[in-house]
């Protein structure tokens, strides 16, 4: 099986795809040439940076280098789904609480049953795998308990006023949340494989593992992400759905 | 000492501005609040109710703040319903099982029947859809859903605005019923002409302040 060779002239050659997308935003005149220019470069100098600094960290194989690594990849994730909620006090620490949560349970399960090895190697990149899920799904379930909150408000109100609790009152709009959360990774694995190859299993192809091994690891990402969305949805919709109330249980304008 | 009593209650937002309400509503007794579209009548029902919050004065129930009962538990005892309530889930049921839902008590479909006949509707009605209801349906089964349980205080929103003649009576009647026979205070908005003149004491906010009282006011 041919493995996958990329050096610099390949590289230069490739970013000929970059103008591709340059001259469609400057014909159709998008006015994102700026924006591509910028990302591009972002992109690159982030990329080689993160390069050099795995193959320090993988060479180091410190504990203390590994988990620096993890907790940095919480935070940039919830600074990122805090982002989605930025009128709700106290989102960053949710969100924080929500992705340490959801991966770090997923991530003691994968290394309790030997699937994982405490390597850098295998830890930082599926915690990047996880905690990435985990932020989308925090930031979907986030967008979709905003705009409930709006839109549903007078039913809101009038549960209120019936004596129903906060949580009684929101009950539906937690659900549906978490839900939003949860159905890209549900979507994805049912097309996964049919429709894409994923990240990790186009990864180990690449590297030249046999596919019939590669769908083993590609089964355990689906089980793990499976966990991470819902345990990090639910964590972040049942702590932020009372944000939306006051003291005395009066919903916010 | 009476049931409720505002003292200076008031509240101030961008567009609304109502201050220095005080007057006071005795178990059993049945006040109604009139005025201009607009005047605050609807906000100071949703501060009695604990919906909203005060911006100045206090509200008394019971002879207690009411900031030192438990939001949830005043609510079920000083009810407000809206004018045009918004009905929840699939059917008149889901409306009216709500309330035994939320005190976790078995929905009595008997006790359902008995006030949807009170207001013109069948029993039957129970498992029609929600968003097959005309705007005087919805009207009475929002009502019913504050009257399956006794509460101490009924604020009533503009209860029969879309109503026709026959409607109107008949929750007018029931209204009395549980006025008279239960002991429910009742604080009522309305715009009917009828309504204010049978009003046994008529309260008037004009631009958010009381105008007028056929009664003495507090402070």
């Amino acid at each position: 099986m041919s493995q996958l060779s990329v050096n610099a002239a390949s590289l230069i050659f490739s970013f000929s795809l970059v103008l591709v997308a340059l001259a469609i935003a400057y014909k159709e005149r998008l006015g994102l040439e700026k924006d591509i220019i910028y990302s591009v470069i972002r992109a690159v100098i982030q990329l080689i940076i993160v390069g050099f600094l795995l193959k320090y960290i993988f060479n180091a194989n410190q504990m203390i280098l590994t988990l620096s690594c993890v907790l940095i990849i919480y935070f940039n994730a919830a600074w990122n789904a805090a982002g989605r909620m930025k009128n709700l006090p106290g989102a960053l620490l949710l969100s924080f609480l929500a992705i340490f949560s959801s991966t770090t349970l997923t991530l003691c399960l994968l290394l309790t049953t030997g699937s994982l090895r405490f390597i850098p190697s295998q830890v930082i990149p599926i915690t990047g795998m996880i905690a990435s899920n985990s932020m989308i799904a925090i930031g979907l379930s986030y967008r979709h308990l905003s705009a409930s909150f709006r839109d549903q408000r007078q039913q809101i109100l009038e549960k209120l006023a019936l004596g129903a609790t906060i949580r009684q009152a929101s009950h539906l709009i937690i659900r549906a949340s978490i839900k939003t959360g949860m159905s890209p990774t549900i979507d994805s694995a049912k097309t996964v494989g049919i429709v894409s190859l994923p990240g990790m299993m186009s990864g180990l192809i690449f590297a030249g593992v046999d596919p019939v091994r590669a769908i083993g690891y590609q089964i355990m990402v689906t089980f793990m992400l499976l966990s991470a969305t819902s345990i990090a949805s639910m964590i972040a919709c049942y702590f932020a759905y009372n944000k939306f109330f006051t003291k005395q249980k009066q919903l916010r304008e | 000492m009476p049931l409720l009593t505002l003292n200076d209650a008031g509240f101030s937002r961008k567009d609304i501005d109502l201050s220095h309400i005080s007057f006071s509503v005795d178990k059993g007794e049945h006040v109604t609040i009139t005025g201009p579209s607009g005047s605050g009548k609807s906000t100071l029902l949703k501060l009695v109710a604990g919906l909203i919050p005060l911006s100045s004065g206090e509200i008394i129930f019971q002879e207690k703040n009411i900031h030192t009962y438990d939001p949830i538990n005043y609510r079920k005892e000083v009810s407000y319903c809206y004018q045009n309530p918004v009905l929840f889930g699939e059917t008149v049921r889901d409306n009216l099982a709500f309330p035994y839902q939320i005190r976790k008590e078995s929905f009595n479909p008997s006790h359902a029947a008995r006030l949807l006949e009170a207001v013109g509707l069948n029993s039957g009605f129970l498992d029609t859809l929600v968003k097959n209801l005309s705007g005087g349906e919805k009207q009475r089964i929002g009502l019913l859903r504050h009257l399956l349980f006794t509460p101490k205080i009924l604020l009533l929103d503009e209860i029969t605005s879309a109503l026709d003649n026959q409607s109107r009576t008949l929750v007018r009647k029931l209204v009395t019923d549980i006025n008279l026979n239960q002991g429910v205070a009742i604080l009522e908005v309305t715009h009917n002409d009828q309504e204010i003149a049978n009003a046994s004491r008529l309260i008037t906010i004009s631009h958010g302040r009381m105008a007028g009282s056929n009664e003495p006011i507090i402070g």
